[in-house]
């Protein structure tokens, strides 16, 4: 019966009172002021007469409460937009400042060049697929699926082809794991150089991968893991990107795949195929993946021979250095931000090793001197982006932030002098030191390095 | 009858495979997966498998002179890495900071001593077949895999022959390589010695977890320069303009008292600006800045020289959307713009009207 009274009750929508045009341009381009402006007389005008509904519009005298809760919002009283309105949906008005940046004047060319990752606004583990981190070094492509091929030679029984359609056919698994830069941080060996995490730490991203394991593909050829310590991975791209890979290492945990976070990998992630390689350095996880070589000695590829080898200060290079070691930051407080007020704070961070789980994170606010242990959010998984929180009340006074992972071998995260000490300023690549955040007593939260 | 069956597909495949593929033996030699992937060909096979081993494995027959690698070098390379390997305008430098004592050695002093302010390739590279194996698949930038060996080898030896590794009548080929690689000046400046090869390998550092009273006297030792602070455009457009974790506006000094719950003086997500789809998002999303910036010579003149250079000249417009749409070269330099026929004519106007303004 109150049903049916109610239903007695039902008024035109107002959206009826707009004219279809403007519908149309709202549904195009938003909402702006003027837009507003001429919602609201369209209402007034269709309400005048109306009681009940015009007397709640007119009644936010100031002190009542909150005009987000009284006043009617247009998204409570209008006709919202049509399904599949966008049909590869994209993430709110409102998110649009959160998008992969470059850093000015790190290089030169932005078809060899690096996106970063917005973390600072990034929640969890997993990376959107329109903000994973780019590193290009010939620009990318959309290469066409059906003329992509996978060939697998050197130290095999058979040389054999694969096309996509092959490839898919394969038993595949999924498997989430991060992928970092060697060079992820490495603008801060000398000193504080950017200013917020995105481009301090942006060369990180995390993601599930879907494809064959690299063990399958390579028993079916008939590989020679005795003699074949070494793999090759060989890009389609103009670099035509090599890369040795320690075979023995990463025989049973490397994919050669083609799904990221349950679709096609992304143009300049390597659509449509590309080496996940756990652990070690992004530049080894080949994209547009066309060759796999196995093979007796390591390659010295231009990118093993005169870039990503890390120089010591006796002028001696590491070559080969491939393993990201145990590294965590606090994205959230993080530099450049600005805090509102005193009071209650989520810190919020990632911690990941190429060598494991994470174990445990412990979290400094004074600079280093004391620290406590943050909870691990689930899942922890190895070689994995592991998502880590702790309460904070912050009191207003100075405050240095710092967090420090340790994974399931045991390794500590060194602070920045420790590395200094051992490997100088000059080594570029693998920079996995402790990150400090400084908050101001103005809020605002800057880069700074201790010690 | 299943025998039989397997027996019956098995010459079905192998007689569909002849049928397509001619006197191509590309049969199915798998076990585990009947019907998936190929036997690769001999010709496939030597197509692809292009790289060069520093034992040499993989280089082909041939050789070139440092004279001839001169004469490339002019036409298709010293545009981006200057006439003698020296530019530092487009990439890093490809020769200088090594001497005659590096040579004998293998170990590039200047590596140690710091005395050159930036390390060039020459410095680094150990291995030749590391140059040779990159010339040849990945340059010219813009053109890569258009080099023959011949080519590879006469541009190897003249890189060579700048650094003095080489004299200047000297013919690199594969038969002499291997002795030039004894007089590579860093041949010695590598090391394996490190834990970083292997996810079981040993860390060079070991710090401790300490947990309370760890560090006496906490001390920052560097800060972001003033000057910084603004250099990655604003920050407050680069973190949500609503929750707890704002942007500070880095257009502006730093605020003088905290903003309070309401946000009292920053950006708010009304006004959240989308990204310009305009034509400077243009130029980048059509490839215009692979070869253009805005204010420096790349490969190409920089925008700002196209809009000097074009000012108040009548049917300017006309004219170089004419070079975008068809390419064209020799007002800026031998390299050939290409013809960017993907454009349509609306966008190509867009760009061009946007190009003569400056950029504006």
């Amino acid at each position: 019966m109150a049903d049916q009274k109610r239903r007695g009750q039902i008024k035109q929508a107002p959206e009826n009172f707009i004219s279809q045009d403007l519908i149309a341009d709202l549904n195009q381009n938003g909402m702006d002021d003027a837009r507003r402006g001429f919602m609201r007389s369209g209402f007034m005008a269709a309400l005048g007469g109306t009681v009940g509904l015009g007397s709640s519009l007119n009644a936010l005298a100031a002190g009542e409460g909150d005009p987000a809760i009284l006043e009617k919002q247009v998204w409570q009283t209008t006709l919202g937009k049509n399904v599949a309105t966008m049909p590869y949906g994209t993430p709110s008005i409102y998110e649009a400042n959160l998008i992969r940046r470059e850093s000015p004047g790190l290089t030169r060319v932005s078809a060899a060049s690096v996106a970063f990752t917005p973390l600072q606004g990034l929640f969890g583990i997993i990376t959107p697929n329109g903000l994973h981190f780019e590193r290009q070094h010939q620009g990318w492509y959309n290469v066409d699926p059906e003329k992509h091929r996978l060939m697998v030679n050197g130290l095999v029984k058979h040389n054999r082809v694969f096309t996509m359609n092959d490839l898919m056919r394969l038993p595949s698994v999924s498997r989430i794991h991060f992928i970092e830069c060697g060079a992820n941080t490495g603008l801060e060996w000398g000193n504080v150089a950017v200013p917020t995490v995105q481009y301090t730490h942006g060369m990180l991203s995390c993601c599930e991968f879907t494809g064959v394991p690299l063990a399958v593909l390579l028993e079916e050829c008939g590989a020679d893991l005795k003699k074949g310590k070494y793999l090759l991975a060989e890009g389609g791209d103009g670099s035509g990107m090599t890369r040795t890979i320690n075979l023995s290492d990463v025989l049973n945990e490397a994919i050669v795949a083609w799904g990221m976070n349950g679709e096609m990998l992304r143009p300049e992630n390597g659509f449509p195929l590309r080496l996940v390689v756990p652990g070690v350095q992004g530049v080894s996880w080949v994209k547009w993946l066309r060759r796999l070589e196995v093979g007796d000695m390591p390659y010295a590829t231009k990118d093993e021979a005169v870039h990503y080898n890390d120089l010591m200060p006796d002028g001696m290079a590491r070559q080969y250095t491939s393993i990201q070691e145990c590294k965590s930051v606090i994205t959230t407080p993080s530099g450049g931000q600005q805090l509102l007020d005193k009071g209650f704070y989520n810190v919020s961070g990632l911690a990941w090793s190429g060598r494991g789980k994470i174990k445990r994170v412990d979290v400094s606010f004074d600079g280093g001197n004391n620290w406590k242990t943050a909870r691990l959010e689930t899942p922890v998984l190895s070689k994995a982006l592991t998502r880590f929180n702790i309460d904070w009340v912050w009191d207003g006074s100075p405050a240095i932030l710092q967090s420090r992972a340790i994974d399931d071998t045991g390794y500590v995260q060194p602070p920045i002098k420790m590395l200094r000490d051992a490997r100088g300023t000059r080594s570029i690549y693998h920079n996995n030191a402790i990150q400090s955040w400084k908050v101001g007593t103005n809020g605002e939260v800057s880069n700074v390095q201790v010690g | 009858m299943f025998k039989l069956a397997k027996f019956a597909n098995s010459a079905l495949l192998v007689g569909a495979t002849f049928l397509v593929a001619g006197s191509v033996c590309a049969q199915n030699s798998s076990t585990r997966f009947p019907g998936i992937g190929r036997d690769a060909t001999t010709a496939e096979v030597a197509a692809w498998d292009i790289d060069v081993r520093p034992d040499f494995k993989g280089l082909p027959k041939g050789s070139g002179s440092v004279e001839k690698g001169q004469q490339l070098w002019e036409a298709k390379c010293s545009v981006c890495h200057g006439t003698f390997g020296e530019s530092n305008e487009i990439f890093t430098p490809i020769i200088g900071g090594t001497t005659a004592d590096d040579i004998k050695t293998g170990r590039v002093a200047s590596l140690s001593d710091r005395k050159q302010p930036q390390r060039t390739t020459i410095m680094k590279v150990a291995t030749v077949s590391s140059l040779w194996d990159y010339i040849y698949r990945a340059m010219p930038w813009n053109a890569p895999r258009s080099l023959t060996p011949d080519d590879t080898f006469a541009l190897v030896a003249y890189l060579l022959s700048m650094a003095e590794v080489v004299p200047d009548d000297f013919v690199l080929s594969n038969t002499n390589i291997a002795e030039v690689q004894k007089r590579m000046p860093n041949r010695n400046g590598m090391t394996l010695k490190h834990g970083m090869w292997s996810a079981k390998g040993t860390p060079d550092v070991h710090a401790t977890a300490c947990m309370n009273n760890c560090v006496q006297f906490v001390q920052i030792g560097s800060e972001l320069p003033d000057y910084a602070r603004n250099a990655h455009g604003n920050i407050a457009e680069q973190n949500r303009q609503y929750g707890p974790f704002r942007g500070s506006d880095s257009t502006k000094p730093p605020l003088t008292k905290l903003p309070g719950t309401s946000g009292e003086g920053l950006a708010h997500a009304s006004e959240t600006h989308a990204i310009s789809k305009g034509p400077s998002a243009m130029f980048k999303s059509e490839n215009c800045s692979a070869c253009h910036a805005m204010n420096a010579k790349l490969v190409g003149p920089s925008v700002a020289d196209i809009a000097a250079k074009y000012q108040g000249q009548s049917g300017a417009l006309d004219k170089l959307m004419a070079k975008v749409k068809n390419g064209g070269s020799g007002v800026w330099g031998q390299i050939p713009m290409p013809a960017q026929s993907q454009l349509s004519d609306e966008d190509r106007k867009t760009l061009v009207t946007w190009v003569l303004s400056g950029g504006k």
